[in-house]
């Protein structure tokens, strides 16, 4: 049985349709990468599979249990055990980076301090962090808040892991290193991933299976070399990010020559 | 015409909304004060912030009040040759009036527009989508301990703004003006009442004290997570705190004082 069941999701914002009977399976133990152009919905999905947006039709199950259904304390004790990373880290800003990673052990557990220390120091030597354990959110870089951001995801030891854009902003080594990781601890902590991002080439390189996002649909899914291989011109000219195919790189609207005739509009 | 109906119908509509919002808010972060006696460094935390970092504009503010009080008070009470009656006078128009409304209004200022702004900030860095998802409610966690912290220095900050005022009152009135000091004291003694004077004064500004933090915690909780929002929303908080506390006054006078 999949951690994750989606089925025949659909969420609006307004008018605008985000998602349109959408069915993804995410498996235990897998890194399940899900990738799309920029504004598909990706975050929103992330938000969707921890239970801070709703539907508007479909449901989601997260190891079996129905997230939309659960009461507020069901739900709060099935959010201990999932992580997850968000796009900008939302780190505590009036908490040192060790507060920050001891905050969830500090809300959910009874554990000494002594431990708490020794446990976050664990996870921030992970990430490469242990020595700015001191600093101040506001003294990091993007990268490094992030890195923070995911010892602090990973310290209740939880059963999975949402990774929303986690590559954006490292630096050619780091990238290494956090790819690195995010597989290691896959394998070595028995967690599911979900990796959400549009870097064709590390995606590609740690996920187990691949679900691609577009216009409120799924477009293909597959392996890796599965979709590598696919025939659909759509496919190709995302995964290998050509400018010019079936990907509009423009939100939708009247054309551009359309609108050059229209001086009018903002005079 | 129908444009004007149609907006105020959309005005109007909005305004319940927001209204209810901020009701079911207040319940959710009164569901959580219990929880905080297991926790009171939380409170402590706050109570500093919220409490002490606003001091020294209540003890500026009520020294400088108090001396006016005193001067006026003389000038008035001189002509009828009661200046002896100047400590009952300011006392009472502290403790009653002044004190709550004065150091409501500075502490909305003071304290209420950096509970709106922070928390507006916090939402908007996904500060408190991120504690969600950490499984930590940020109404228990965060907005209550700020509630509480509120609701607990709004009261002494009033009784300090009111010894205070009074004291500047002394200082103009026995030092410049030449009030004899113990007609000054004996008469504030003997006129001012615990329960009618001081209680209803510390209920005023327990009250105020309520609707300063409840405006300033939803506002920034409700904020557009935008900086312009946060902004905007920190501006409500000290015109709505404002009204709120005007308003509020004349109500709570009416009823504790109406009827003498
Ligand atoms: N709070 C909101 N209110 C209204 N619309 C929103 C809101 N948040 C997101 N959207 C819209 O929903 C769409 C999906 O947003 P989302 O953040 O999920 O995109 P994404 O796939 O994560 O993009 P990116 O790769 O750039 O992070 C966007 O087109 C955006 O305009
Ligand atoms: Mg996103």
């Amino acid at each position: 049985m999949p951690l994750i069941k989606i089925r025949d999701l659909h969420f609006y914002r307004g008018n605008r349709a985000i998602f349109e009977g959408v069915n993804i399976d995410i498996e235990r133990g897998k890194v399940t990468a899900i990738m799309g152009p920029s504004g598909t919905g990706k975050t929103t999905l992330l938000k969707l599979i921890g239970g801070q947006l709703r539907p508007d039709k479909g449901t989601i199950e997260v190891d079996g249990q129905n997230v939309h259904k659960l009461s507020r304390s069901d739900l709060y004790e099935l959010r201990k055990r999932m992580g997850m990373l968000f796009q900008s880290g939302a780190l505590l800003t009036d908490l040192t980076v060790y507060d920050n990673v001891a905050f969830p052990l500090r809300e959910h557990t009874n554990l000494p301090e002594s431990m708490i220390r020794d446990l976050v120091l664990m996870k921030l030597q992970a990430v490469g962090l242990r020595n700015a354990r001191n600093l101040q959110p506001a003294e990091l870089s993007g990268g490094m808040a992030r890195r923070v951001a995911l010892a602090r995801a990973v310290a209740l030891e939880p059963m999975m892991i949402m990774y929303d854009e986690p590559f954006t902003g490292q630096d050619p080594i780091s990238m290494g290193t956090l790819v690195n990781l995010i597989h290691r601890m896959n394998d070595a902590m028995g967690l599911t991933s979900i990796v959400v991002s549009h870097d064709v080439a590390e995606t590609a390189e740690i996920a187990d299976y691949i679900y691609l996002l577009s216009g409120g649909k799924i477009i293909e899914h597959g392996s890796p070399v599965q979709l590598r291989r696919s025939g659909s011109q759509w496919v190709q000219q995302f995964m290998q990010g050509l400018p010019d195919g079936p990907v509009p790189f423009h939100y939708a609207g009247p054309d551009f020559d359309e609108d050059l005739l229209k001086p009018e509009e903002y005079a | 015409m129908i444009n004007l109906i149609r907006s105020l119908g959309r005005w109007g509509l909005g305004t319940f909304e927001r209204l209810g919002r901020g009701h079911l808010f207040l319940l959710h972060i009164l569901a959580g004060i219990p929880g905080l006696f297991l926790r009171f460094s939380l409170v402590i935390q706050q109570v500093y912030s919220v409490g002490v970092l606003s001091l020294l504009i209540i003890l500026i503010s009520g020294l400088f009040v108090g001396m006016v009080l005193g001067l006026q008070g003389y000038n008035t009470l001189v002509d009828f040759g009661a200046e002896e009656s100047l400590g009952v006078l300011v006392s009472l128009s502290l403790v009653r009036e002044l004190g709550p409304v004065v150091s409501a209004l500075l502490f909305a200022g003071r304290a209420g527009s950096a509970l709106t702004a922070e928390i507006g900030l916090m939402k908007s860095t996904e500060q408190l989508s991120g504690m969600e998802m950490m499984a930590v409610d940020p109404i228990r966690r965060v907005i209550a301990p700020r509630f509480m912290a509120g609701l607990i220095s709004m009261p002494l900050l009033a009784a300090i703004f009111s010894a205070v005022g009074i004291i500047g009152a002394f200082l103009v009135g026995h030092g410049l003006l030449g009030v004899d000091d113990g007609a000054f004291w004996s008469q504030m003694q003997a006129k001012t009442d615990f329960y009618d004077d001081i209680m209803n004064g510390v209920i005023k500004s327990v009250v105020f004290g309520f609707v300063v933090t409840w405006i300033a915690l939803f506002e920034g909780h409700d904020a557009i997570p935008t900086s312009e929002g946060v902004g905007r929303a920190t501006t409500r908080t000290v015109v709505h705190s404002a009204f709120a506390i005007l308003g509020l006054d004349f109500v709570l006078t009416a009823l504790m004082f109406g009827d003498e």
